[in-house]
């Protein structure tokens, strides 16, 4: 059967539409490159690091969702990998950070960390060569470990093969330890470095972890859209699946409030100089603002409206929470990086808003452009969509 | 009650039942069938309003306890922070708040359900066991204000049952 045969002009529209906006979004930033130099890389590398978090939260959904099973995986299944598919396109977008390095991170400078003898301590670690390095190995193991998952799963569902296929099940578990390790030193270096002496050896979790509710939010938005334009597809995937996706959504939403409380909780509970002076400066000089609404919004009025059954039934209100999720992530990664940059209060460019808007749009260009290759947006194999919905 | 040995069955029974009127009624079957939530009329939503209230007393209770510990019965300085130490309050309001709900929840539904209950009239009818095993029971209640013995017997024949037996109580 084929679902995006009917659907093909409505996703050609926003496919273009996303480019448009990509194309101007990058354009615009181009010029900042003119205005304000540093400000651009500084505005890119925000930009970049939320939009690479959707096809890394792919990634690890559709590890995850290999070892553990559960019919909710099938139903975005193809969402999935049509977002993990994009990874070569994040690692081209990366080329830009990398002529940047001098405006983004401070360890860069040469002169600065021969006065800082923390910084010297950490220069074997922290230094250009070695970090291009890295930036190397985190793409060649994604793109390794997405291309040969990938390639798999099809492999075994054109095949014929189960859903729960053991080869699949063996390669993710070992995939998605190289994914949480590289993906931790990637928020490391990109992320955690940008103020250097500060650390904490939960943040890599907690990004992760950011990422995955990310691809959640997507994914329900998604599949709303595509089940409302085809009855085909509507049909299968009944209100249960938006249930369960509703309770994952819920559920990572929780684990992002858990992870980021924890590491407020122990840097504020020892109040030792070199840690708390980053949450110092995240609440103070008008910063103090964000901690608030992402209190109330990536965590308060989620969990409300996700404690309702109501909300987890019906596909238009779950994928309006996700949406409202999806952009306090970037309210969320904007408040983790942009303060590293201007410590003295709050500072919202321009730059900041066009930067995700150009990414994203050029992103999603080619996320639908894999997405309207599947013949069947549902995977083959899959057992509990295929067969009538009987015996609940 | 009608007796029915499938769970499509039963659920096409009931929402013919609705349809005809009947609002008092009940079913029964070995395992959860999930179309019959919508069907059959639900006593009122009051469950999920005390697991509300029950979450709100627990979180209430939790911080209220830490802060009569630590402020006002046993002030403790540790090293330089507040008494009123509300970070370090979160976990356990969170966790008292949890406690309170899902216990709430539990005896909230035995007490709403009126269970343990010992006695029950539908297990005057002998082949009601099979509730349990393989057979889907659906018994309109006597207290139904379209109940009448004679009608309601000739309707539930119509279902197309396997037994209709009636109930003494």
């Amino acid at each position: 059967m084929n679902h995006t045969e009917s659907i093909r002009p409505r996703l050609e529209r926003i496919q273009q539409r996303s480019l448009y906006a990509g194309i101007a979004g990058l354009a615009i930033c181009v010029l900042g490159v003119f205005i304000d130099r540093e400000q651009f890389f500084r505005s890119y590398l925000l930009g970049y690091i939320y939009v690479l978090g959707i096809p890394l939260g792919a990634l690890g959904i559709t590890m995850l969702h290999n070892l553990t099973g559960g019919s909710w995986g099938y139903s975005i299944r193809r969402i999935l990998e049509s977002a993990v598919k994009t990874i070569p396109l994040m690692a081209a977008l990366f080329v830009p950070i990398v002529f940047g390095l001098h405006s983004i991170y401070i360890w860069t400078d040469q002169n600065l960390v021969g006065h800082d003898e923390l910084l010297q301590h950490k220069s074997p670690y922290l230094n250009v060569p070695f970090f291009l390095i890295r930036v190397a190995i985190y793409f060649a193991v994604w793109f390794g470990v997405s291309y040969l998952l990938v390639g798999k799963m099809r492999r075994v569902e054109a095949a014929g093969g189960p859903a729960d296929d053991r080869g699949v099940q063996n390669f993710s578990a070992i995939g998605l330890l190289a994914f949480f390790l590289t993906a931790t030193f990637a928020a490391f270096d990109w992320m955690m470095s940008l103020e250097p002496h500060w650390f904490s050896t939960i943040y890599g979790v907690m990004i992760i972890v950011g990422q995955v509710l990310s691809m959640f939010a997507l994914s329900i938005a998604v599949l709303a859209v595509l089940t409302g334009w085809n009855p085909d597809l509507r049909e299968k995937i009944r209100e249960s699946y938006f249930h369960d996706l509703g309770n994952l959504l819920f559920a990572f939403t929780m684990l992002w409030a858990y992870l980021s409380l924890s590491q407020f909780l122990i840097i504020w509970s020892a109040n030792l100089p070199e840690e708390v002076t980053w949450y110092v400066q995240r609440s103070t000089g008008g910063w103090g603002v964000i901690p608030i609404i992402l209190v109330a919004f990536h965590f308060l009025a989620p969990f409300f409206l996700l404690l309702m059954r109501k909300t987890k039934r019906n596909p238009s209100t779950l994928a309006a929470v996700a949406l409202v999720v999806l952009v306090m992530r970037y309210v969320d990664d904007y408040w983790l990086i942009a303060p590293s940059f201007h410590p003295l209060g709050i500072h919202l460019s321009w730059l900041d808003i066009v930067a995700p808007i150009g990414i994203g749009g050029i992103w999603l260009w080619m996320f639908i452009g894999q997405l309207k290759k599947e013949t069947s947006l549902i995977p083959l194999n899959a057992p509990f969509l295929t067969e009538a919905p009987k015996h609940d | 009650m009608a007796e029915f040995h499938s769970p499509e069955a039963l659920v096409e029974a009931a929402s013919r039942a609705r349809d005809a009127g009947y609002r008092c009624m009940d079913a029964y079957s070995p395992f959860p069938v999930e179309p019959l939530d919508d069907i059959i009329e639900k006593r009122g939503p009051y469950l999920p309003l005390l697991v509300l209230i029950g979450g709100a007393v627990g979180a209430v209770a939790g911080y209220a306890l830490q802060y009569y510990v630590s402020v006002i019965y046993y002030p403790l300085n540790v090293g330089g922070r507040p008494y009123n130490s509300w970070p370090s309050f979160i976990p356990i309001t969170f966790e008292t708040m949890i406690l309170f709900a899902s216990l709430t929840a539990v005896f909230g539904m035995l007490g709403l359900n009126r269970l343990p209950q010992p006695y029950h009239p539908v297990f005057n009818v002998r082949r009601f066991a099979m509730a349990s095993n393989d057979r889907f029971f659906l018994c309109i209640e006597a207290v139904d204000p379209k109940f009448n013995t004679g009608e309601t017997h000739k309707f539930l024949e119509g279902l197309s049952p396997d037994h209709v037996s009636v109930v003494q109580h």
